[in-house]
């Protein structure tokens, strides 16, 4: 079935494409646009992109294929990223991973039965400071223990 | 010389602090408001005074890097402004604190970036990832838009400015500027060949600057203050002109983000900012980011001929020198993004080199040959090495792939994939050849002090 926005996601549109003077410059919002409501850039997605966009869909899906925050095949409602470089792993990061795929019964790049949560491995994420950290969905979370990844994925599998 | 500034910072954990109540009360926009009664040579020479060198890594002049746009406007070739806040760079956080804590300086610094070189339209990259930051820039924009701050005629004056957010999507190379203006223009983030420069032919294919996120946020201050004066706050003027937000992490007492004036030295940053080393002896630094090679903690500057650059300093500690673009330099690294992670001796070098070769494989986007294979062999003959099944034979191979993949990229993703690599190589070079001996026995085999549980 063809891809549609919903209504309040369309009235985006208008305003993403008048930030540029062309319209293949939309291609990366609107992906997120369309990723952001489906859960994953599917077929029929990115021929919803390149239809708006009046490009090919090789481009998008080149585009789509490039980034690794789009989602080329189905994936869980929840996502979670370990971040895995130097300044996370010099604080454990290595331990936090493992405890994930444990706690959650998945390795890395898997999903959980239900649906509900994808694990990712991730490249520094600029939380250096605050070593080690994961990101959920959006949110941050900071200076992990691993009592305090318990909590959070026991949070996930319930919602 | 340890100078803590707050030019930069001075709204840093303020609750309200990202809020343009709380900009104006600090003098907010009075200099973008100025900026835009003056001519756009006058802004550049400003820019130029202030001996801004650019915080992304590069360390290039930003006045002169404003000069290179064309002085008129051509009809039908708009200039753009394109922030680079794609921070990604192994170790460095800066960026994210000033989009999240004060976000209007990047505003009003956009509005003054873009009269100075000719611009009606500031995009800022951001990293998807980053979305407090984003959401942060975004009511930023729209509070400075509905005060009359941008838009057509931006504080009564007739000359339209608008700043749009534009979202990437995951991938490091964004961060290199021809592949981030690839980014936004909706393809693939693959770099360009240079030239064209971004200042002929950028965004759009039309002349553009490219900025890091931090500079066009000095920008304020530095106007706050005239251009001279900030370049007087470092220790490094005229140099290296400014204060500079300072980052420290990896095995620290306090990581964390500091504004200080230019020429801070290692031993400051580690030991005064960063609370001294945990857990152990300071074994290296990255100085700047997982593309500038390491330095040992035992190194001292060899620079016995009078004429070199580092002479003052020769026979002392690398970690007192002041920290600016040519001193490093002549360290044979690089400042990079300042911001340093610190391995202490309980850290193995052969593992940090391997997690830097897997970040680097993994980020590579595959267009050029050297590149695409080179950090896939590198991160594999690690894998051998650290399975404890590597030979002398490997750690040759090592120096090979890396020198072979120098110099014979479009970008600069194969010098910052090959220069840490042989760094570490040449740093550590005891260190791997008793990890190859000794199957890995040699080394404590970890990265982390400790388990997190432990905590």
């Amino acid at each position: 079935m063809a891809f549609q926005l919903t209504p309040e996601r369309e009235q985006e549109l208008a305003e993403i494409f008048a930030r540029y003077p062309n319209k293949m410059a939309a291609c990366l919002p609107l992906l997120h646009l369309a990723q952001e409501q489906h859960g994953w850039v599917s077929d029929e997605v990115v021929t919803w992109v390149a239809e708006k966009l009046d490009v090919s869909t090789a481009h998008v899906f080149g585009v789509a294929t490039f980034y690794s925050l789009y989602h080329t095949h189905p994936v869980g409602k929840h996502h979670v990223w370990v971040c895995r470089t130097l300044s996370c792993a010099l604080h454990g990061a290595d331990d936090i991973v493992k405890h994930c795929e444990k706690r959650l019964g998945i390795h890395v790049g898997e999903t959980t039965a239900d649906g509900a949560v994808t694990l990712h491995t991730a490249e520094c994420l600029a939380s250096c400071g605050t070593a080690p950290m994961m990101q959920i969905d959006r949110e941050y979370h900071e200076n992990l223990t691993l009592a305090k990844v318990d909590v959070l994925l026991d949070r996930l599998r319930k919602s | 010389m340890l100078q803590r500034t707050d030019h930069l910072t001075k709204r840093y954990g303020i609750p309200d602090g990202f809020t343009l109540t709380r900009y104006l009360a600090d003098g907010g926009y009075v200099q973008a408001r100025r900026a835009l009664s003056m001519t756009r040579e006058e802004l550049v020479n400003e820019c130029k005074a202030a001996n801004l060198r650019g915080r992304g890594g590069a360390g290039f002049p930003m006045g002169v890097k404003w000069s290179f746009m064309a002085p008129t406007v051509a009809p039908g070739r708009p200039h753009y402004l394109v922030i680079n806040a794609d921070e990604g760079e192994p170790g460095t956080f800066k960026d994210r604190s000033m989009m999240e804590g004060d976000p209007h300086a990047t505003v009003e610094g956009c509005i003054i970036g873009c009269r100075a070189i000719g611009a009606h339209v500031a995009y800022i990259y951001v990293r998807d990832e980053l979305h407090l930051a984003k959401d942060r820039l975004w009511a930023a924009i729209r509070e400075a838009k509905a005060k009359g701050f941008l838009g057509a005629k931006p504080f009564g004056v007739d000359y339209a400015v608008e700043v749009y957010v534009h979202s990437g999507a995951g991938a490091y190379i964004c961060g290199e500027e021809t592949s981030l203006l690839n980014s936004l223009e909706g393809r693939r983030g693959e770099p360009r060949l240079k030239p064209p420069f971004p200042a002929q032919a950028g965004a759009f294919g039309m002349p553009t600057t490219v900025n890091n996120l931090e500079s066009i946020a000095t920008v304020p201050a530095l106007m706050r203050l005239g251009g001279d004066n900030f370049s007087k706050i470092s220790s490094l003027h005229p140099k290296e002109g400014g204060s500079r937000l300072y980052g420290v992490s990896g095995h620290v007492n306090t990581p964390g983000i500091f504004e200080c004036a230019v020429g801070l030295t290692l031993r400051e940053l580690i030991y005064d900012l960063g609370g001294g080393v945990k857990g152990g002896e300071l074994l290296a630094v990255i100085p700047g980011g997982s593309s500038t090679p390491i330095l040992r903690a035992d190194e001292l500057v060899e620079a016995p001929n009078e004429s070199h650059p580092l002479h003052a300093w020769h026979g002392m500690s690398v970690l007192d020198v002041p920290m600016g673009v040519e001193t490093f330099r002549g360290l044979g690294t690089m400042l990079g993004t300042c911001c340093a992670t610190v391995l202490s001796d309980k850290a193995c070098p052969v593992l940090a080199m391997h997690n830097l070769m897997r970040f680097y494989r993994h980020e590579s986007c595959g267009q050029c040959t050297p590149c695409r294979e080179g950090s896939g062999w590198l991160e594999r003959l690690l894998d051998t090495i650290v399975a404890g099944n590597g030979t002398m034979d490997d750690l040759n191979r090592l120096h090979e792939v890396a020198n072979s993949i120098m110099g014979n990229t479009i970008c600069a993703f194969g010098e910052g994939t090959a220069m840490p690599a042989l760094g570490f190589l040449k740093k550590f070079r005891r260190e791997f050849e008793e990890y190859i001996r000794t199957g890995g026995r040699s080394s404590t085999n970890r990265l982390a002090l400790a388990q997190p549980a432990a905590e």
